[in-house]
């Protein structure tokens, strides 16, 4: 940490509210563009997480030191509280268009991967009893701490072969009916139902077109909305649009860090709107689709942390901090009587992006 | 030669020559008008090239033929050589459905806050001033109560002139209303889908009426009210994928185009033209995506019928045939 730095947490230490999170980040800002000059932003975003990872080592440090000094230990406390406010606000900065990469970098984890780490006993079920099985989604019994749960997500691939073979995450309309399936035994059998979303968005293809896409989609959205069992989603990557939303009705929707969510790709957008496709990152910013942007718009109930850098760096972390986010939020769904669980699943979803007046 | 003919000495009344001329010069207008639009900006919410003239005379897209603006109103709006169906507007349409025309509007008052304050090459603030201008709506919707052949019935139908029939927050909650509305009282409900889906300038806003809409049809179904879903020409993405989609019947205009994904972002994932009539009323229906592909003419009498089956004693006392 900076003597600059330090001083400027000193000083928004001690004048309260007035200065908080977006003095200290001004002050990092001018230290880190002092060291680095004209540096990328993307390069400049990750310099400063960087100091905040050596600052929250610091104050971990401090606090075990701190001993039993009462007055100390609130100082400490106060101080980590604004580094975890500039920490959000850091995260938030990073540039709609750079989180875009981020959440399709290749080495992110996927479904398979969270599976694999936060759950046990995974048991695979395939099809939609119509047309076929779609590999583009992945259903199957697990275990989460020991209970028996459903689980329902989108996949991608990492080589050629296999990213052919799940369709780079784009699922046909068989794949949403194979994730109804799943979700209606679940439901049939009281077990709870963790939905991960990662998809570019719904295939639009001829044969999609065909078997029914929008009818897939729309229906996975009315049922959802009354199935007896809690459910959490996590948008694990990107959250591409109604291919995304298809699987992500539930009590609690969560966002990682880095993850998106949008009505259409910044590209398509860019495409659409500028007439121009490298635009796409204007059209990621004016879009709002971070998960600090979701959080604002009251769209998601909640984002989860991811490791230094972003999950690609650290599939274990990535999945633990996942973990303890799914256990608390299932905690907290998880005794609520049924009726009570869909009027408020009923009324989060009525009450939600209601942005217009009325005018008399 | 036309000018003088219509200006100067007019002795004579203008004869199908002059018409047809000045039809063909306000034509030309009407492309260059289009061409300046698109330079300037201009979101271009016609979708398919259709050349339409505001005069007294209009030219079909389909058969070429040109057609006397009265007649093609007196036949709703359909052509009378080749049967294709123009778009006509929320108004019309329910002028069409509901019983002298007569009903009333509500939730009218309902305008969006423009909650990304979004703004590509122009603000969305902007755009949506000028589609209120222009339509005379708030949004791309009209609520309606009236009666269908003597039914009370309320009617949900979509502004396709209106920034392109896109759903953001207003058209969610509007159409969340009427649903509620009709789940409250017990009267049915016919939405009439125009549209080329979300409102991209409200992101992610637009994508969550997706799920409310659906959340309020889970309900409406519950409680056994009928919902006849009339999807017209366009009714893709966002719209399609959700209530559209989930009526108790799904019933289409002749050669509307309905899908998930439009054709040019298709034809662009598969690399190939696509095949004559793809995504059209009649292909849905061959594929088990509609329950009818119902001309305009015969829509009332169709979902009259329709909710005769649904809503009347199953003892046959009350049969209108009888
Ligand atoms: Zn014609």
């Amino acid at each position: 940490m900076s003597a600059r730095a330090a001083a400027a947490m000193a000083a928004a230490n001690g004048r309260e509210t007035v200065i908080g999170a977006d003095f200290l980040l001004s002050m990092v800002e001018a230290h880190w563009s002092a060291k680095n000059g004209d540096a990328s932003k993307m390069e400049s975003g990750l310099r400063a997480r960087q100091e905040l990872q050596k600052i929250e080592k610091q104050i971990t440090h401090l606090e075990s030191a701190a001993g039993q000094d009462e007055e100390t230990r609130q100082e400490i406390h106060q101080l980590h509280e604004r580094v975890n406010a500039l920490r959000r606000e850091v995260s938030a900065h990073l540039n709609a268009w750079e989180k875009t990469e981020l959440a399709r970098h290749p080495q992110r984890p996927y479904t398979l991967d969270y599976v694999e780490r936060i759950f046990t006993d995974w048991s695979e079920i395939h099809g939609d009893r119509g047309f076929g099985d779609d590999p583009a989604i992945i259903c199957g019994m697990a275990r989460f701490h020991g209970e028996d749960v459903m689980i329902v997500g989108h996949q991608k691939a990492r080589d050629t072969k296999q990213k052919v073979y799940r369709n780079f995450g784009m699922p046909n309309p068989e794949g949403y009916r194979k994730a109804l399936r799943a979700m209606e035994i679940a439901a049939k059998f009281q077990r709870p139902l963790f939905t991960f979303v990662d998809t570019p968005g719904a295939y639009p293809g001829l044969g999609a077109e065909e078997r029914g896409q929008a009818e897939a989609i729309a229906r996975n959205l009315r049922e959802m909305v009354r199935l007896e069992i809690p459910i959490i989603t996590v948008i694990t990557g990107e959250g591409g649009s109604g291919g995304a939303l298809a699987i992500a009705v539930a009590d609690r929707v969560l966002m990682m860090e880095n993850a998106i969510y949008s009505v259409i790709s910044p590209e398509g957008c860019a495409s659409i709107m500028w007439r121009d496709a490298t635009k796409k990152d204007l059209a990621a910013q004016a879009l709002k689709i971070t998960a600090s942007d979701l959080g604002e718009l009251g769209c998601i109930d909640g984002v989860v942390e991811e490791p230094e850098g972003g999950a690609h760096n650290d599939h274990e972390a990535s999945a633990a901090l996942l973990d303890a986010a799914l256990q608390r939020h299932y905690g907290e769904l998880k005794g609520v009587p049924t009726r009570e669980l869909l009027a408020s699943r009923y009324n989060k979803f009525r009450n939600m992006a209601q942005f217009f007046h009325a005018e008399v | 030669m036309s000018n003088l003919a219509i200006e100067g000495q007019i002795q004579r009344a203008p004869n199908r020559l002059d018409l047809k001329l000045l039809n063909y010069s306000i034509t030309q207008l009407q492309i260059l008008v289009t061409w300046f639009k698109r330079q300037s900006g201009e979101l271009d919410t016609s979708g398919e090239r259709k050349v339409r003239t505001e005069g007294l005379w209009v030219k079909c897209d389909q058969c070429r033929q040109i057609i006397w603006k009265k007649d093609l109103e007196d036949n709703l709006n359909v052509c009378p050589k080749c049967d294709r169906h123009f778009r006509i507007d929320a108004r019309t349409r329910l002028s069409q459905l509901l019983d002298e025309n007569e009903y009333d509007v509500f939730d009218s008052n309902l305008s969006s806050t423009d909650p990304l304050k979004f703004v590509d090459l122009k603000a969305y603030k902007s755009r949506l001033h000028q589609a209120q201008e222009e339509t005379g709506l708030q949004d791309a919707i009209i609520n309606a109560q009236g009666k269908l052949n003597g039914r009370s019935i309320i009617v949900s139908a979509m502004e396709y002139s209106f920034i392109g029939g896109s759903m953001g927050a207003v058209v969610g909650e509007a159409i969340t209303r009427a649903i509620e509305r009709a789940t409250e009282t017990r009267m049915p409900i016919v939405i009439v889908s125009a549209s080329g889906g979300a409102r991209m300038m409200e992101g992610v806003i637009s994508l969550m009426q997706l799920a409310k809409i659906s959340a309020a049809l889970a309900r409406l179904d519950e409680a056994r009210v009928p919902y006849i879903s009339v999807l017209t020409d366009p009714t893709t993405g966002g719209v399609t994928a959700s209530f559209a989609m989930l009526g108790d019947l799904n019933i289409a205009e002749p050669g509307a185009l309905i899908g998930f994904a439009g054709p040019r972002v298709i034809e662009q994932t598969i690399r190939q033209k696509l095949p004559q009539g793809f995504q059209r009323a009649e292909f849905l229906l061959e594929h088990g995506m509609l329950d009818a592909v119902v001309p305009r003419k015969q829509l009332k009498p169709y979902i009259a019928r329709a909710l005769e089956f649904m809503q009347q004693p199953s003892d046959g006392s009350r049969r209108s045939s009888a």
